[in-house]
């Protein structure tokens, strides 16, 4: 049965965006089932859907998948985002780890007591700029070429404008010492799959707002 | 210039231990370079060494490696650790995944509060034993074949072994309800790569001392 892709979370980003980004970068359309309570996720765990009790869950491919990272792995293999040998798919890993290390911490951000939050964003803030987006620049400025790896479209270059916008979203004028990443992120926001997803009306999901917040520390009990 | 794969880290367990585990069970010789002083650390940094400012580094087929994952799905994929379609390779990630979940959590362990140890412990254990190792229990019983993926060594099965081994560092009858596992980790033990990676004098690093500790600390201003 081949299907669309289901996936199974929160209706918001959580760990679960990563995957929306890259399904609808590759052009893939997906059903999603939101889990809105406690009793949606107890069924799932009941139910021996979750291998390790935790979702993201994405059925695809006659599997049920879980681990973000794996997911993403899957996915970026099956639709040739992951480059073209084993270095290429080395290099690719290493930004993701890059942008997945950034991303992860802005996710807790609206958990956090806000003086923790304040200190938090200064560090990404610092992160950002010192870290991470130098490492990006400097390797579109060494090849000149408009993708990460390889000069193709790749997972990298997904989760890298992923990792822009939501830093963004913490400090608007965050690329201002970054040319070739603001360029970058024209070049990869007109891609036509991912111009679709940018628009109203996509699976593209929201930054959390405290009725999510919520929600989510009852659906997980934390 | 040996051509061997070049490991820089601290002299000790962290995040290199498990690429130390799978070159070792691969087979393959290494040299290592350790991290003692913040100097050492900071040269590292100023001579562009590290692309995120972080160890691990692995040095390897003219790469600078880091990030462990990126850094372990190379070898992996470079021994043919890694199955042999993107089906099995998406069960090995799984698999990693949710075993790197609970080695997370012994690698964090001597890090936390001493008010906050036995509490952690705790934790450990129940997520051993109720989460993580009925999941590789069922596996071998389901199939019945002495690995995990494909009836074939893999990752998977070489970062099961050292997570067991782990475990049972800090509960030492941890495997008591789990007869498969302990059949696995006797079969594990004994292959010919494993066995000598187990014995005295390899690059094998002891569990963390507080000497350790200290040390890491103050290397890495934490």
């Amino acid at each position: 049965m081949a299907g669309k892709p289901k996936l199974h979370y929160p209706s918001g980003r959580g760990k679960m965006e990563s995957i929306r980004w890259l399904l609808a970068a590759a052009g893939v359309e997906f059903e999603e089932e939101f889990i809105e309570k406690k009793e949606d996720l107890e069924k799932l765990r009941n139910g021996g859907s979750l291998l390790f009790q935790q979702v993201p869950l994405v059925e695809i491919d006659g599997m049920k998948m879980v681990q973000t990272r794996a997911i993403l792995s899957y996915i970026a293999a099956k639709y040739n985002l992951y480059g073209k040998d084993l270095k290429e798919r080395a290099w690719i890993d290493m930004y993701v780890e890059g942008t997945t290390d950034l991303m992860g911490m802005i996710m807790p951000l609206p958990l956090q007591p806000s003086d923790t939050r304040e200190k938090n964003l200064a560090l990404i803030i610092e992160r950002a700029t010192t870290r991470y987006f130098p490492v990006y620049e400097k390797a579109l400025k060494d090849h000149g070429h408009d993708y990460l790896v390889g000069n193709k479209l790749s997972w990298a270059d997904i989760h890298l404008l992923e990792a822009i916008l939501m830093t963004e979203e913490c400090k608007p004028d965050i690329l201002s010492a970054f040319p070739l990443l603001q360029a970058f992120k024209g070049r990869i926001s007109n891609v036509p799959t991912i111009k679709k997803f940018l628009q109203p009306g996509s699976k593209r999901k929201p930054p959390p707002d405290e009725k999510y917040i919520a929600n989510v520390r009852k659906i997980f009990n934390f | 210039m040996s051509g061997k794969p070049r490991l820089t880290y601290f002299n000790g367990r962290g995040r290199m231990e498990p690429v130390r585990w799978l070159l070792a069970a691969a087979g393959v010789e290494f040299e290592e370079k350790f991290l003692e002083t913040r100097e050492q650390y900071e040269k590292l940094i100023k001579d562009g060494e590290l692309m995120f400012q972080q160890v691990p580094l692995v040095e390897i087929d003219g790469m600078k490696l880091v990030q462990t994952r990126a850094i372990l799905s190379y070898l992996a994929g470079k021994y043919n650790l890694y199955g042999k379609d993107l089906k099995e390779r998406a069960m090995i990630d799984m698999y990693v995944e949710g075993i790197t979940d609970l080695t997370q959590m012994i690698l964090m362990f001597p890090f936390s509060p001493p008010d906050a140890k036995e509490k952690n412990l705790e934790s450990i254990k129940e997520r051993a034993t109720s989460r993580y190792f009925p999941v590789f229990e069922k596996v071998l019983k389901q199939h019945g074949q002495d690995f995990l993926v494909g009836n074939k060594l893999s990752w998977a099965d070489v970062e099961l072994i050292e997570a067991i081994l782990a475990v049972e560092e800090k509960i030492p009858a941890v495997l008591s309800a789990f007869p498969q596992l302990q059949a696995f980790k006797r079969r594990m033990s004994n292959m010919p790569t494993i066995k000598k990676f187990l014995q005295p004098g390899s690059p094998r690093k002891p569990p963390p001392d507080e000497h350790y500790i200290e040390n890491v600390m103050k290397i890495l201003k934490m």
